[in-house]
């Protein structure tokens, strides 16, 4: 057994590195979280499958509809697409790829409980509050390059495909804003799913929850009776952190684009704030 | 050193920990012992941070587990339950927590090379076997060559290699001047690897002696007595200071078949005194017979009555024992 040799090299290793100061310190635990993040599969395939779909099915949706341009039963869907053609292409490829972050922000947390692995993170990093900042901040600023990727992808893949019908161009009133916009929707709704995850810490429960808040809250909200149906439609995270990505203000829209995503935002900061306290007060 | 004073924890109404003070020196094999349930697992968890004490507190080297800068340079510790993601490789786990306290990459191959896992460093950690997966646990809990290792029930169904290596490490470990302490349930493990034991029953603190100690102190002054009058002689006997319990095991009780004799199991006199006792009071003894102590048998003796399931049921009382200990 070389157990004496193995512990005499880490004498020199140890020596080797500097006792942590404070950003030395959070640095050492960005290194830690990136490591974690990119060795699991489950993270690897949830981010590709982000990609593919969300820039895929807005390269597909337009396709299908310039190809089906004019045809006899398609007229109001091809004035709609024309009225709105930045809703078009953010529309279904942002509606459907965002479910995949939903999942990977909650997955982020809830498998290092359902894995065991809190247990070696908290032993690693025992002081809580560091830990969870370094996770969110490597999570934050990889999910920010890929979703901005993401949303100047689907709107260059949309555009391109629609130019021989409807011209849209990233100087158009609000496109670009709608385009980087899309991205911190994205990247913001992520942060939201890791605190989602790490108040429920059970994998089934918050995706259910995430989800619940971008598709469901919305209909329920919708049944409510239009006078004060409407405003508490428009606090909803999910229906105000959207505008940002919109460049059509609908008739009777209570917030504009950066109070919406001000709004949805604040959703995340609370949300943030309870998981925290959470994650600090309870045993592991 | 670990210190654990006036340590409690609750689970609502269920008191897991109660007021258990206690210290592991450092240079020897500090066994943790007590039945399932006793609050073993509860005080290592408490010790690192991983739950909030409801009172009391536990320090190593004099800090609290939250308050050290590189934890994993002070402490090692390989918890019972899994704490490795099934989907990461054995490298990747090793390398995120080295880049935590600073350490080079280097040493998570060290650390696996040292374990044995070098050819599978980059399989899922998932598909490893339990012994493989517990030499993952000791390179986590070596990774930063600790003055201190804390190991939940490490030889729990490990095969008898696996077992050897497990105990020797420990062994290794104290001899150079480390604080080891190592849960079990296990008394004959713990006779063989610890030198001091700490002996803890529903989250109290029974003994926290050497471990030669505590065996001369559990049944080495249990004696099997066979006698046709145990009434008479278990009277003579309480009276003296000792304790009488007629034997259930076997042919024991008053139910003795083929006309022998009740066996009696006397604690607290020895054989001679006994002997003479009987010998004044003219009652016929057939046996008298000094037990061979066992750290089992003491530590069954110590845990009887603290047993997280006691055993005032109709059902016999070794059997009970035995279901809890096992």
């Amino acid at each position: 057994m070389s157990m004496t040799t193995a512990s005499g090299q880490l004498d020199s290793a140890a020596t080797q590195a500097s006792q942590p100061g404070g950003a030395a310190g959070f640095g050492r635990l960005m290194a830690a979280e990136w490591t974690k993040l990119r060795s699991v599969r489950s993270t690897v395939w949830t981010l590709l499958l982000f990609v593919i779909i969300t820039i895929g099915l807005t390269a597909l949706l337009s396709w299908l509809t310039v190809s089906n341009w004019t045809g006899p039963r398609a007229a109001p869907r091809d004035a709609r697409v024309a009225a709105d053609p930045i809703g078009f292409i953010f529309g279904a490829g942002i509606g459907l790829g965002q479910l995949t972050i939903c999942v990977l922000g909650v997955l982020l947390i809830t498998t290092e409980y359902s894995t065991g692995v809190i247990r070696a993170s908290l032993l690693a990093v025992p002081k809580r509050y560091p830990m969870l900042a370094a996770k969110l901040v490597v999570f934050g600023l990889l999910m920010l390059v890929l979703a901005e990727l993401v949303a100047f992808g689907s709107f260059f893949a949309g555009s391109a495909i629609l130019h021989s019908r409807v011209a849209v161009s990233l100087s158009g009133p609000g496109v670009l804003r709608a385009t980087l916009g899309a991205g911190f929707y994205l990247t913001v709704l992520g942060i939201l799913a890791v605190a989602v995850g790490a108040i429920v810490r059970h994998t089934a429960a918050g995706i259910s929850i995430v989800i619940g808040i971008v598709l469901v809250l919305p209909i329920l909200a919708g049944l409510l009776p239009s006078s004060w149906g409407a405003h508490i439609n428009a606090y909803l995270p999910q229906q105000a952190g959207s505008l940002i990505y919109a460049v059509h203000q609908s008739s009777g829209q209570l917030l504009t684009a950066w109070e919406g995503f001000g709004v949805f935002c604040i959703w995340t900061v609370l949300l943030l704030a309870v998981a925290a306290y959470l994650l600090n007060r309870r045993d592991a | 050193m670990i210190e654990v004073t006036d340590l409690s924890k609750r689970f609502g109404d269920k008191v897991a920990v109660d007021h258990l003070s206690f210290t592991v020196q450092p240079g020897r094999v500090t066994g943790f012992l007590g039945p399932n349930g006793a609050g073993k697992s509860t005080t290592m968890r408490l010790i690192l941070g991983l739950d909030h004490p409801s009172g009391g507190s536990a320090t190593i080297n004099g800090r609290k587990y939250a308050e050290l800068a590189s934890p994993l340079r002070t402490v090692g510790a390989l918890l019972e339950a899994k704490s490795v993601h099934s989907g990461r490789s054995a490298r990747n786990h090793l390398l995120f927590l080295a880049q935590t306290q600073g350490l080079p990459p280097s040493r998570a191959d060290e650390m696996l090379d040292m374990v044995g896992l070098r050819d599978v460093a980059r399989k899922r950690a998932g598909g490893f076997s339990l012994g493989m997966g517990q030499r993952l646990g000791v390179a986590a809990a070596l990774l930063g060559d600790p003055q201190v290792l804390l190991l939940d029930e490490p030889v729990n169904g490990l095969d008898p290699e696996g077992v050897l290596w497990i105990r020797n490490l420990m062994k290794y470990l104290a001899s150079q001047g480390k604080t080891v302490l190592v849960s079990s349930h296990l008394m004959n493990e713990m006779a063989v690897t610890a030198d001091h034991l700490v002996v803890i029953g529903r989250g109290k603190l029974i003994v926290s002696a050497a471990t030669e100690d505590v065996i001369a102190r559990g049944s080495g002054q249990t004696v099997r007595v066979r006698t046709p009058e145990p009434g008479r002689l278990t009277d003579l006997i309480v009276t003296e200071g000792g304790k009488a319990i007629p034997a259930e095991n076997g042919n024991g009780g008053a139910a003795a078949p083929d006309g022998q004799a009740p066996v009696l199991t006397v604690t607290g006199l020895a054989a001679p005194r006994i002997g003479e006792l009987a010998a004044s009071a003219s009652i016929v003894l057939h046996e008298l017979t000094p037990q061979l102590a066992t750290l089992e048998d003491a530590f069954l003796e110590l845990t009887s009555e603290s047993l997280e399931f006691g055993h005032a049921s109709a059902q016999p009382a070794g059997q009970s024992i035995e279901e809890n200990v096992r």
